[in-house]
This record gives structure tokens, C-alpha cells and sequence, in this order.
């Protein structure tokens, strides 16, 4: 306690705090990137390892083989598929109820906000399929779930077939303590949502399902399979959910596990993992993967179907089956029997997966960061914006302390003060409110006016109210108060900073790579934001750092990344795009990282933009 | 004084309004950290059903009340929205004890200016500035937040305010009678305003000008007949519950809940992870330990703040919000109220920075690390006490610091504002 209680050593600490503080802020943005790119360095890394004690040390003997059958059941499907245009539910029902499992179908529907053009869908009626394997050798209160998404066109058969085939398998064993359900669902994120809430009895996106007629325990774990072609070279192991929610690391563990043991390629982010992390390639190599991890999870959508299980506490990951790295083959069988593994061992859980990690970064499949090593990072960013807030108390309080020759000097500032900062947060908000709602709203008069198709008019209306917020709030001061005082802008900029602080905080703990992201471009300019400094250099500064040309980075960056370089004007595309996506996943499944942007972050970040224009 | 006054009973109003007619307001009355097993409107409903039934109320092992407090709602239940909406209006009361508690001051200051030294007039407030402290008390409680959430959720815990802040402003109007019947009300509620006894005392002493001297027959008489008041009210209470209800089930169920912690349902205060983690045969040491830390700090406390016992009910009150079994919200809202009363200390403060970025960060964490523990299941329960303790912290150096700004401020007036060191150097003074 004596740094709280002795004023001497306060006065000393304060002292070094305001007069370093600059320094001090730029050795915290400079550690702060530097401890984030070193997370990617193998050496600081934890090898992974099987926390579950149920998984870990049973050995299960895979004998699965009918890999001839799935791909010939596949293409029956595709030929029911094509035939009925659609989810061949008929004959799935029977091919289900020929394997011996109890098969109920869901029938749901859903219109979208406004036309979802990457997917071209906007009335969207669809059915499930799925069928209950139950359990032989314990009560039904358990259950394990395998997906197959039924795709539109050619793709995703082989999952379909692998799934009946496996089916078909598993209904022979005796050992399954858990029901399995096999489930096929149609539209694949939307279908996968009516099925969820269906079975879990909620609504919480007023999606229209009829209920499910037959269910079994609580699910414990599920897989959801993707495969489009007979030979695979490679599979990839799909982590990231909504809201950049992640599975227990002993899912991923149990996926390598059984990769190393078949001799199957595993990839992640759709890298393969490299043995020579002393070199730069090596080391390159990590870090890329590690940013595809933080980027994918930070834009706060489900990558695969898995990602909306992971909302009702049930442990999911996507397998996708990748044919490109040609010296490799592997056949059905040899997936099937990867399968038939990780179903065997996920049955023989007690409990749910807990052990293991729940936040962490996987810079390879065999190497993870915990979230003990990449908070710091995050740590250090925060702490810049709370040595500046500390900074500008001293500063706001040191002329209140040296007027000795009167109490009413002090008195002033709290007087006008409140209402200065009230008004620019409030229209801040308001317009971060504008941001949220009138995109939506507003599409049918939009599309009325101008020559737009409806997802067009939804994003252009939210670019053009998030361009039109820069030019409304910063006059409105003065309309109140005359001339913006010197002592006005530092109550707002300490309020702006403190507010920014414990947002970016708690959007780290729910999401790090969106709260990293967010504050590695916010911080800087936000910190040193002062209305003294030259306005149009500045304010070009804080244009290009705020949260949509964030996203626009991130845009290219990932397209990078994933070795599909863009230029600008399709980079634009996929900008706008992506804003789309963004307002579709919050409508569609709840993801709140559009809410998040819109109604706090542009918000906060326009209370900057209003202290650089104060006069 | 009016005007502004009516125009913040009409924003609060308004916010209230809106809240109760919103979706908001199912999913406020059922977060954690502002209702508790003792004050939830969940429960009360229960317990009415059960009244309706003909069925002792405390049957189950759900519902928690007082017997008063059902009756209250066996009447009032359709209204029960604006028994809450009125119930903040009480604590407006609040706001008008200052009046009489500055003139109190003026005189007394006017008595002794010539006693301090000339450089500390700045410490004393000016009539201007107390003018204005009922304005703000009553801003402080009807638009903080956490009485709003607490409103909201229908929590009890409103009301339970209202009979303390009424007992403060009967205590401040110099009613022996009214404040000991209030007093008795209050412990009646939950136990723990019995510590307030001893600053009510205090201040009647004070005002009648009574020392505090133990081998007086007048101090004697006075506490006895105070003493008497009070536990002859409490009797009454009692008794009137025992007619009402035809049992004492209310005891144990009221009393025994909130003594020996049966529900550990997490909460914003310091039993319940502790008492989950507990082997069961240190349970019963331990909660003697925790109970008695609540009472305890009457005693030094009193000694030190036997002077000042408006001060002391600030200390107490907030003492209580944070040690209490079933803390919510609204507790740490009561004390917050008193926090203009004391503007005065305001430039002895030192940790307010601190502690103000602390309790914002945990009023905002509360609600991530629920979700995250609860929802998500990716973190646990440790996160979420993490923050429970982060935020008691934050309350206890805010207290703290309040009480060494009074001293500190009592030792200037005293000693002079600007002291010397024998060598003329600039003293400091500090807290060891």
C-alpha cells in the first residue's frame, strides 16, 4: 500500500508517468506489436497437448472400409439431387431408415433483410434430414453430431455419401454410449440455425421451423464434414465460430492426434505445417497462419456450419477435404476411418470437454498460444490508453490545485463541463444508432430513388451515413456553448479514452482478434488526437485509421494471405461485400460484430474526430 | 431550487417508464448483480402465490421476504410498477436532510470560524455551494445507473433504501421517536442497519448536547430511552409479522437465509464463491468470520467518527453494501448518493482517479465475464470472481479514501491548510 498512501512516492510516480508519458506510450505500441508478431515464433509457442483424460489414453482399433460404398451412395444423391433440384429429402429418408436409423425431417423458412447476392438468396425454404442412431449401452441422455451440408450444384456429395456410409457402419458396432445423429442440412449456415434452435427449443432470429419430431440427449460434440471430390490430398480442420468463438483446443488436439496416427495431411487456415521455424520461411509461414487465425476469427462470422453449435456450449469443428497437394492421395475409406476414430473417442467422454483451452491462437496444428501469452499484447495497447487518460486527470487537476486565491476557479470547469462532453457523446451515439438501423430501413426508399439493386442501396446507405456522422456532430458544441474551452476538449478526451479502454477491453475478452485489431489501428491517433495539431493532416490521418478502413485493410491483408491478391476496385467489391455479409450474419444468426462497430466503436471513434475540430 | 428539481423527477421518470415498457427489463430483473435471492420480484410473485394459496409463503425455499413486505404486495401487486417508480422518490428525502444538516453546520461553524486559523476558510463551504448538494444527491441516486437497473428489475432492495434513507432524514430532523421506529424497520428488513444504531445515537447525543461520557446519568438516561425505542419498535414488528402469519416460519427463512448463506448463487459480493469453495467443517467458523466482519467496524469507527455521525451513517451504509451476504446494485447506489454530501473533500482525495476507472471497468466487465462463463462456457467462474473482488476493491479504496479526505480535512481545520515543518519546510502528511 505504500505507493497508494505515501504522497511522496505517488507525487514521484505520477511525475515520471506525465513527464514520459509519449515515450512511454510509444515503447508500450511498439512492445505491444512486436510481443504479438513474436507469438508466431516457434520457440514461444506450447507444443499441444491431450488434456482429457478419456481421450487421451483409450486406444480405439478403426476398421471402417467401405469407402466404394460412400462415393456410390454419393452418387446416387447426386443423381436424386439434380433430379429434384434440391435437397432429395424422399430419399434420404429412406436410405436413412434402410440403415436402421430413426430419420425425422424439419421443414423451415426464412426471408432475408434484403437479397444475400454472394449467395443469391433472399426467400429461402429448405428441409432437414436426420437421423438418431441411438445408443446401445447407456441411457439417451448424451449425443454426438454429424453434419453433411446438402450444397447446391455438385459439391458436397462425397460428405453426404461418407455420412450414410458411416452410418450404415455404425449401426453394426456395439459399443456407443452416446446417440449419434446423423443430420443433413439444407442451405447450410440458415438450415443448420432452424435445426439448433429447433432442438434446443428457442428462437432468437425469428426464423419460422416447424418442430423437431424426434430428439436425442444433450449433444456433446459435433463434426461437421465437407468433402466435393473422390480423392483428397489434404484436410482441413475449420475452427473459428461466430463471434470468434473457438471449440476446446482438445478437439483440434483429437483431429492432429488421429492425422499423425493414419499418416493423413492436415492443414490449417489451409497452410501445411513447416518443420524449419529457425529460418525466416519457417517462421513467415507461422505468422501467416496465425494472422488468417486472427482475421477469420475477428470478422466474427461461422466459417464453417460447426460455428453455431459453439453458441449452445456444444464442442463443434468443420473437416474439409482439400484435393490441391497432388503427390499425396488418400481414399474415402481412409477419412471414414479418421471419423469412426474421433466418434469413438468423443463417445468415450465422462463430461464435456473442459480441460483444455477454450481462448487461444494456433500459429501451426501442433503449436498453440494461450491466452496468457497473447493477452499482454493486448495488455499493452490498453495501458497506452489509460497512461494518456492519466496524463490529461493530472493536467486537468494541477490548475485546480495551484489556484490558492480562490475556491470559485475551481468551481467553473465542473459547471459547463458536463454539458460539453454530454452532447457530443449523445449525438455520437445517435449517429452510431443511424448507422445501425437505417441501412435496413430505409432499403425500399433507397431502391426507389436511385438505379440500385436492394444489397447495394443497404451498403451504400450505411457508407454514406457513415461518411455524412463525420460532417454533422462536430459543430454542435458551439451552438450550445459558444467556444469550445480548452479545459472542454480534455474532459471529453478523457471520457473518450476511458471509454474506448473498457471496450476495446471487454471486445478483447469475448473476441481478442477483434479487440487486437481494433485497437492496434484506434489507439495510435487516438491517443495523441489533440485540436492543436495541423487539421487536415490529422483528420486525413483519422480517416484512414478508423474502424471501415479497418475493415478495408483487413480486406486486403486476408486476400493476401490467402494467396488471392486483389486490386483496388475489386478490393472495393469485396469491401462492400463484406459489409453485407456483416449486417446479414447479425440479422441472420446473431453475430455482434456489426452491432459492436456501429453502435459503439464508430460512436467512440467520432468523439475523436469531434476534439480534433474543437474550436 | 424547484425547476431543476421537478425537471430530474421527470427524466427519471421518463427513463424508468421506458424501461419497464421495453424488452430490457425481463433481462435486467434477471441478471445477478441486481437482484439477489433476497429482492427478487421472481420471488416475491412466488410468494404471494403461495399467500393466495393459503399456503405458508415460506414453504418453499424460494421465497425470502419479511411478512410486512408480502402484505405490502398482497395489496399493491397490480401497482407494482409504480410502487417501485415511487419508491426512488423516497430516497428524495435524502436530499432534503441536507438543508437542515447545513444550517446545523453554518451555526456550528459560525460558532468556531474564530477558533480556526484564517487560511482555512477555503475549507469551509460556502452557502452557495450547499445549496446546490440536495440538487445533486437527488442526481446522484435517481440517474445512476445501478438504482435505475434496480428499479427496473423490480428489486426490493428500492424499497429497502427508502425506509433507510427515510430513517437518515427522521435521524436528521432530530425525531428520536420516528428515527428508532424507522431503525427498527430497517433491521426488520435485513438485519444489518442495526449497525446504524450507533451513529443515530451519536448524533441525537450531538444535538442534545449531550457528552459522551459513560459515567453520566444523562448520557445513560438518553441511550436507554433511544435503546428502548428501538427494540420495543423491533418487538412490535415482530410480533405483528408472528399475527400476521401465524407462524415464526419467517425467521429462519428471512433471517437464517441471510446469516448462514444457503444460496450461493454468484453474486457482486464476496460469500458466495468463497462459502462454494469451503469443506463443509469450516463452513460454520468461517461464516461467523464474514458475519462478524460486517458488525465489527461499528466499534473502531464510532470511537474515531464519534464527532462526525452523519459522516459515520456514509461509512456505515457503505460498509454494509460491500460486506453484506446478498449485495446488489442497488446497495452500492445508496451509499453513492451520499457522495455530493461530501464535495468538501473532494481535493483530498487521492485514489478517486483509480478507483472511479475501477469501478467503471467492473461495471462493464460484470456482464462479459457472465456471458462468457455462462453462455459461451469458455471461461469460468474464476474470471467472473476475479472481477467480484476487482470491484469490492474499488469500493473499500473508495471508502477509505473518503474517510482519510474527512480526517485529513479535520486535521487541517485544525492545524492550519498550508503546514510547516520545524525547519520551514512544506509538510506532508501521511497515512501510516
Amino acid at each position: 500500500m505504500g505507493l497508494l498512501s505515501d504522497p511522496n512516492r505517488r507525487k514521484a510516480l505520477t511525475n515520471l508517468l506525465t513527464r514520459l508519458n509519449a515515450p512511454i506510450c510509444m515503447v508500450c505500441y511498439l512492445a505491444a506489436i512486436v510481443w504479438f508478431m513474436g507469438l508466431a515464433f516457434e520457440p514461444f509457442t506450447l507444443r499441444t497437448y491431450m488434456s482429457e483424460n478419456a481421450m487421451g489414453s483409450t486406444m480405439v482399433e478403426e476398421r471402417f472400409s467401405s469407402g466404394e460404398r460412400a462415393l456410390s451412395l454419393a452418387k446416387e444423391f447426386d443423381a436424386h439431387k439434380t433430379k429434384a433440384g434440391g435437397m432429395p429429402v424422399e430419399w434420404l429418408v429412406k436410405a436413412m431408415q434402410a440403415r436402421g436409423l430413426e430419420v425425422f425431417t424439419q421443414s423451415f423458412s426464412r426471408k432475408l433483410p434484403f437479397p444475400d447476392e454472394n449467395k443469391e438468396r433472399y426467400m429461402v425454404r429448405g428441409t432437414n434430414v436426420y437421423g438418431i442412431l441411438r445408443a446401445p449401452r447407456a441411457p439417451r441422455t448424451e449425443a454426438l453430431v454429424i453434419t453433411a451440408p446438402c450444397s447446391p450444384g455438385n459439391s458436397n456429395n462425397q460428405a453426404v455419401g461418407l455420412l450414410l456410409a458411416l452410418a450404415q457402419y455404425f449401426r453394426n458396432q456395439i459399443f456407443w454410449a452416446k446417440d449419434i445423429i446423423f443430420l443433413v442440412n439444407e442451405h447450410d449456415l440458415i438450415g443448420m440455425q432452424a435445426w439448433l434452435e429447433g432442438y434446443h427449443h428457442t428462437n432468437i432470429t425469428g426464423m419460422e421451423y416447424s418442430p423437431l419430431q424426434g430428439r436425442a440427449g444433450s449433444i456433446q460434440a459435433a463434426l461437421s464434414l465437407e468433402l466435393s471430390s473422390d480423392v483428397i490430398t489434404s484436410l482441413d480442420l475449420i475452427l473459428e465460430g461466430l463471434n470468434g468463438q473457438l471449440p476446446n483446443l482438445d478437439l483440434a488436439n483429437l483431429f492432429y492426434a488421429f492425422c499423425q496416427k493414419l499418416g493423413v495431411l492436415c492443414t490449417i487456415q489451409g497452410k501445411l505445417q513447416r518443420n524449419d521455424w529457425d529460418t525466416a520461411e519457417g517462421y513467415t509461414h507461422a505468422a501467416q497462419t496465425m494472422m488468417l487465425m486472427v482475421l477469420k476469427q475477428a470478422c466474427g462470422r461461422s466459417w464453417g456450419d460447426h460455428g453455431l453449435f459453439l453458441r449452445y456450449h456444444i464442442e463443434a469443428a468443420s473437416i474439409r477435404g482439400i484435393n490441391g497437394f497432388r503427390h499425396y492421395k488418400m481414399d474415402v475409406a481412409t477419412i471414414g476411418r479418421l471419423l469412426e476414430g474421433m466418434v469413438r473417442k468423443l463417445n468415450n467422454l465422462l463430461e464435456r470437454l473442459h480441460q483444455s483451452y477454450f481462448f487461444y491462437l494456433l500459429p501451426s496444428l501442433s503449436r498453440f498460444v494461450s491466452i496468457g501469452y497473447y493477452m499482454p499484447a493486448f495488455g499493452l495497447l490498453a495501458v497506452i490508453l489509460l497512461l494518456r487518460a492519466l496524463d490529461l486527470w493530472v493536467n486537468l487537476g494541477a490548475p485546480a490545485l495551484e489556484a490558492v486565491d480562490g475556491v470559485t476557479e475551481a468551481e467553473q470547469p465542473s459547471g459547463p463541463g458536463v454539458l460539453t462532453v454530454l452532447t457530443p457523446v449523445v449525438i455520437s451515439h445517435l449517429t452510431g444508432v443511424a448507422l445501425y438501423l437505417l441501412p435496413v430501413h430505409l432499403q425500399e426508399m433507397a431502391v426507389e430513388h436511385f438505379p440500385v439493386s436492394e444489397t447495394e442501396a443497404v451498403v451504400l446507405t450505411a457508407v454514406a451515413i457513415y461518411t455524412a456522422g463525420l460532417a454533422l456532430p462536430h459543430n454542435t458544441q458551439r451552438l450550445l456553448s459558444g467556444e469550445g474551452t480548452e479545459q472542454g476538449w480534455k474532459v471529453l478526451k478523457l471520457t473518450a479514452l476511458l471509454y474506448l479502454a473498457v471496450l476495446l477491453g471487454c471486445t478483447a475478452l469475448i473476441n481478442f482478434s477483434l479487440g487486437f485489431v481494433l485497437a492496434v489501428t484506434l489507439v495510435p491517433i487516438t491517443a495523441s488526437m489533440t485540436p492543436h495539431m495541423p487539421k487536415a493532416l490529422s483528420a486525413l490521418a483519422m480517416v484512414l485509421l478508423s474502424p471501415a478502413f479497418t475493415i478495408l485493410y483487413c480486406v486486403f491483408i486476408y486476400q493476401e494471405l490467402i494467396e488471392a491478391p486483389v486490386s483496388v476496385s475489386e478490393g472495393w467489391m469485396l469491401f462492400l461485400s463484406v459489409i453485407s455479409q456483416g449486417i446479414l450474419d447479425h440479422a441472420l444468426y446473431g453475430s455482434l460484430v456489426y452491432p459492436l462497430l456501429a453502435l459503439f466503436v464508430y460512436p467512440c471513434w467520432l468523439m475523436f474526430w469531434n476534439i480534433l475540430f474543437w474550436s | 431550487m424547484a425547476a431543476p428539481l421537478t425537471l430530474l423527477l421527470i427524466v427519471a421518470v421518463t427513463i424508468r417508464a421506458v424501461l419497464f415498457r421495453s424488452s430490457l427489463a425481463e433481462l435486467i430483473s434477471e441478471r445477478v448483480e441486481v437482484v439477489s435471492p433476497l429482492n427478487a420480484w421472481k420471488r416475491v410473485v412466488e410468494g404471494l402465490a403461495l399467500l393466495d394459496l393459503g399456503v405458508s409463503p415460506y414453504s418453499g425455499d424460494v421465497f425470502h421476504e419479511t411478512p410486512l413486505m408480502i402484505y405490502l404486495f398482497h395489496f399493491t401487486v397490480d401497482y407494482a410498477e409504480i410502487v417501485f417508480m415511487v419508491s426512488p422518490y423516497f430516497v428524495d428525502c435524502l436530499s432534503c436532510f441536507l438543508a437542515p444538516l447545513d444550517r446545523f453546520r453554518k451555526q456550528k461553524y459560525a460558532l468556531e470560524s474564530d477558533r480556526y486559523p484564517a487560511d482555512c476558510l477555503e475549507l469551509l463551504r460556502s452557502p452557495k455551494e450547499m445549496f446546490y448538494i440536495p440538487l445533486k444527491v437527488a442526481m446522484f441516486y435517481l440517474l445512476n445507473p445501478f438504482t435505475i437497473l434496480s428499479c427496473v428489475a423490480k428489486s426490493t432492495c428500492g424499497l429497502n433504501n427508502a425506509i433507510i434513507a427515510l430513517f437518515i432524514f427522521c435521524t436528521l430532523k432530530g425525531s428520536a421517536l420516528l428515527s428508532g421506529i424507522l431503525l427498527a424497520l430497517a433491521t426488520y428488513q435485513s438485519i444489518y442497519p442495526l449497525t446504524l444504531f450507533a451513529p443515530a445515537l451519536l448524533f441525537f447525543l450531538q444535538r442534545l448536547y449531550i457528552p459522551v461520557n459513560l459515567r453520566r446519568s444523562s448520557f445513560w438516561f438518553f441511550t436507554l430511552q433511544y435503546a428502548f425505542i428501538y427494540v420495543g419498535s423491533l418487538v412490535v414488528i415482530t410480533g405483528l409479522s408472528f399475527f400476521l402469519l401465524g407462524s415464526w416460519d419467517f425467521i429462519p427463512s428471512v433471517y437464517g437465509f441471510i446469516f448462514s448463506v444457503p444460496d450461493l448463487t454468484p453474486n457482486i459480493g464476496l460469500f458466495w464463491y468463497f462459502f462454494a469453495e469451503m469443506f463443509e467443517h469450516f463452513r460454520l467458523f468461517f461464516i461467523c468470520v464474514f458475519q462478524i466482519n460486517v458488525f465489527f467496524y461499528t466499534i473502531p469507527l464510532s470511537i474515531k467518527l464519534k464527532e462526525h455521525p452523519v459522516f459515520l451513517i456514509f461509512m456505515q451504509i457503505a460498509i454494509i453494501s460491500i460486506f453484506k451476504s446478498y449485495p446488489t446494485v442497488g446497495d452500492v447506489a445508496l451509499y453513492m448518493a451520499f457522495l455530493p454530501a461530501w464535495s468538501h473533500l473532494y481535493r483530498f482525495l487521492r485514489n478517486i482517479f483509480l478507483v472511479s476507472c475501477v469501478l467503471l471497468a467492473c461495471s462493464a466487465l460484470f456482464p462479459v465475464l457472465w456471458h462468457l462463463w455462462i453462455y459461451a462456457g469458455s471461461a469460468n467462474s474464476n474470471f467472473y470472481y476475479a472481477i467480484t473482488l476487482l470491484f469490492n476493491f474499488g469500493q473499500i479504496l473508495l471508502v477509505s479514501d473518503y474517510f482519510y479526505a474527512y480526517l485529513r480535512r479535520e486535521h487541517h481545520l485544525i492545524h492550519g491548510l498550508y503546514l510547516k515543518k520545524k525547519d520551514g519546510t512544506e509538510a506532508t502528511l501521511v497515512l501510516k
